[in-house]
């Protein structure tokens, strides 16, 4: 038995690493699409050179890699790992397959603060600008957790209250959303049309560290507290008898799955799916020990939403598609297929 | 348990002025009708439940002075369901019950522990199966081993044989029965099975209005009278094999 486990372990960390080196892949051959033409292997030179030996740098290809393509792969790498991350977590803690970063209502949140800014130019403390709408969509994301949190302080809440008080502030704050719209010039609805169907071209370096931070710190948070998110998959009652507080657990969970998520869409919009689905494509793969799905999940989460960003770039190039629409034409027809085709039975 | 009292409403308690201690391993089953408040008192035990009035003491220690973890290192608990949604496989689903919740590996040792309690349970070959892929009789009897991997002092055990078929009933009771004697544990088993656990108890508790109605050896509990009293039921008790057996005669008498 405890061979056949080694094998089955080793196993999961070789998908894991697998998928590392997809996720390289990947962002090395997005950085050579683009006006300038760089070779894939000149993409690597280039990026080693930048660091490490400046001065044979070409510097057509840094300026093309670092200032304009970089940014946004990197932010498709770190958003995907993010939403995956998140993604896994939430659905863990919820015990409810259905559940993504948004199910307590971040989404509605977060748009309803873009719509402040983009549609009525409100502005943050004196700060407006894409600045202004990016501590906009944090701030009002944040608000459906706080909520939810503020229900449970009342009254001790399962997953499934959670759920239903995270339904009932989206609704609410689509509601404010729609009616703010309704007052909104063509050209105002379009720029908050284009934030809430997601886009990585946006983001610069100052955001992708903002997001760097919040993702590396929650998923290394997450992975130390997932033999708890196991233990928490079992049930509340089973949950205490093991010595856990599942209330307070999954407060915890909320605030950090909630600040990640938020740190993600406030600065791409709403790309919805990858938190969803990769997190399931995963445990097909894997099964659903927290240990190896949460790790997983953020590789194959970024390696999801790059090629969904990849595709957005070429399909219609010059123009640029929604990454949002992608993600979705990707993930939904893979995860059909996977659904028909797997044997073991993941839910 | 010490004058133990439960209610959601105060003016309605389910338990009332409970005492009782568990002291030397044994088998112990808690009986009695529908809704009198069995598993609101284990619940009470394991701190599922807060008690409405008096205590339950653990080495002499009240349980609400006691940390979850704390507690649960002096008893495991199996629910009446389980709600493993996202389904591991059976050893990672057993080794949940060690609690290593601060360790991210896995270790030998746990897997030896794992092991052994799959052996205990006879369910070796099933070690790397999902854990809903497997029938009702296994999936209770992986949830069982999960209760008792770490082998604590005290095991608590919500009808677990409640989706079980007779055979698979009488084999998860006789592996409770044994853990006593063999693991020096105090096995403690809500049960609706009267024959089952007149034949494997040392000790039936019968609960009834909200109290402790009858305790002691099965021969003491399973009483004519006390069934018609308990469970409003007309039944005649014959003695197999040195154990009461209960023969219900089908008359349902107006509930005591």
């Amino acid at each position: 038995m405890m061979k056949e486990y080694h094998r089955y372990t080793v196993r999961k960390l070789l998908f894991i690493v697998i998928c590392i080196v997809v996720m390289f892949l990947v962002a090395g051959y997005a950085l050579t699409i683009g006006s300038t033409k760089i070779d894939f292997f000149d993409v690597y030179k280039t990026i080693f050179d930048h660091f490490f030996n400046p001065g044979v740098l070409n510097p057509d290809y840094d300026w093309a890699i670092f200032t304009i393509r970089l940014p946004r792969i990197m932010a498709g790498m770190i958003a995907g790992m993010t939403l995956g991350v998140a993604g896994a977590a939430m659905q863990s803690m919820m015990k409810n397959p259905l559940a993504d970063p948004y199910t307590t209502g971040i989404s509605s949140g977060a748009s309803f603060g873009a719509t402040l800014a983009l549609g009525l130019g409100i502005t943050f403390a004196g700060i407006g600008g894409s600045l202004g709408l990016v501590l906009f969509a944090f701030v009002f994301s944040l608000i459906p957790a706080a909520v939810i949190i503020l229900v449970s302080s009342l009254r001790s809440t399962s997953a499934a209250t959670m759920i239903l008080a995270g339904i009932a502030v989206m609704y609410l704050f689509n509601a404010c959303t729609t009616l703010i719209k309704l007052g909104l010039s063509d050209a105002s609805l379009s720029s908050v049309f284009n934030w809430s169907v997601g886009d990585l071209s946006g983001v610069n370096w100052s955001g992708c560290a903002v997001m760097v931070v919040f993702t590396i710190v929650g998923t290394l948070v997450l992975m130390m507290m997932s033999k708890k998110l196991n233990i928490l998959i079992t049930g509340d009652k089973n949950a205490t008898a093991l010595g856990l507080d599942a209330h307070k657990l999954r407060i915890v969970l909320l605030v950090l799955i909630s600040l990640m998520a938020a740190s993600v869409v406030c600065f791409t919009g709403i790309i919805g799916f990858i938190g969803l689905v990769a997190p399931h494509i995963v445990r097909m793969f894997l099964g659903s020990d927290n240990r190896y799905l949460i790790p997983a999940a953020a590789v194959f989460g970024a390696v999801l939403l790059m090629v969904s960003d990849l595709i957005s770039r070429v399909i219609l190039a010059p123009t640029f598609l929604p990454v949002g629409v992608i993600t979705s034409f990707i993930g939904g027809p893979i995860f059909l297929y996977l659904l028909v085709k797997q044997r073991k039975s993941v839910w | 348990m010490k004058d133990l009292d439960f209610g959601y409403n105060p003016d309605k308690l389910i338990l009332k002025g409970v005492n009782y201690t568990f002291e030397e391993p044994e088998f112990v089953c808690i009986m009695g009708p529908n809704g009198v408040g069995k598993s609101t008192l284990v619940h009470c035990i394991n701190k599922i439940l807060k008690p409405s009035g008096g205590c339950v003491l653990i080495n002499g220690r009240d349980n609400k002075e006691m940390k979850l973890k704390e507690l649960a290192s002096q008893m495991g608990y199996v629910p009446a369901s389980s709600e493993d949604n996202f389904p591991l496989t059976v050893v990672d689903t057993i080794m949940v019950g060690l609690q290593n919740d601060t360790k991210f590996g896995t270790s030998d040792e746990d897997l030896q522990k794992v092991y052994d309690v799959l052996k205990l349970m006879s369910i070796e070959h099933l070690a790397m199966r999902n854990f809903n892929e497997l029938s009702a009789g296994q999936h209770q009897k992986v949830v069982l081993a999960r209760g008792i991997v770490r082998m604590p002092p005290m095991v608590i055990l919500d009808e677990p044989t409640s989706n079980l078929d007779v055979r698979h009933q009488l084999e998860v009771t006789r592996i409770l029965s044994e853990l006593p004697r063999q693991k020096n544990m105090i096995i403690v088993m809500i049960s609706h099975d009267i024959n089952i656990t007149a034949k494997y108890a040392d000790r039936i508790i019968m609960l009834n209005g909200g109290t402790i109605y009858a305790v002691g050896t099965p021969q003491e509990v399973l009483t004519k009278e006390n069934l018609r009293k308990v469970y409003g039921v007309d039944a005649d008790v014959i003695e197999v094999n040195g154990r009461p057996h209960v023969i219900l005669n089908g008359a349902i008498h107006e509930e005591s």
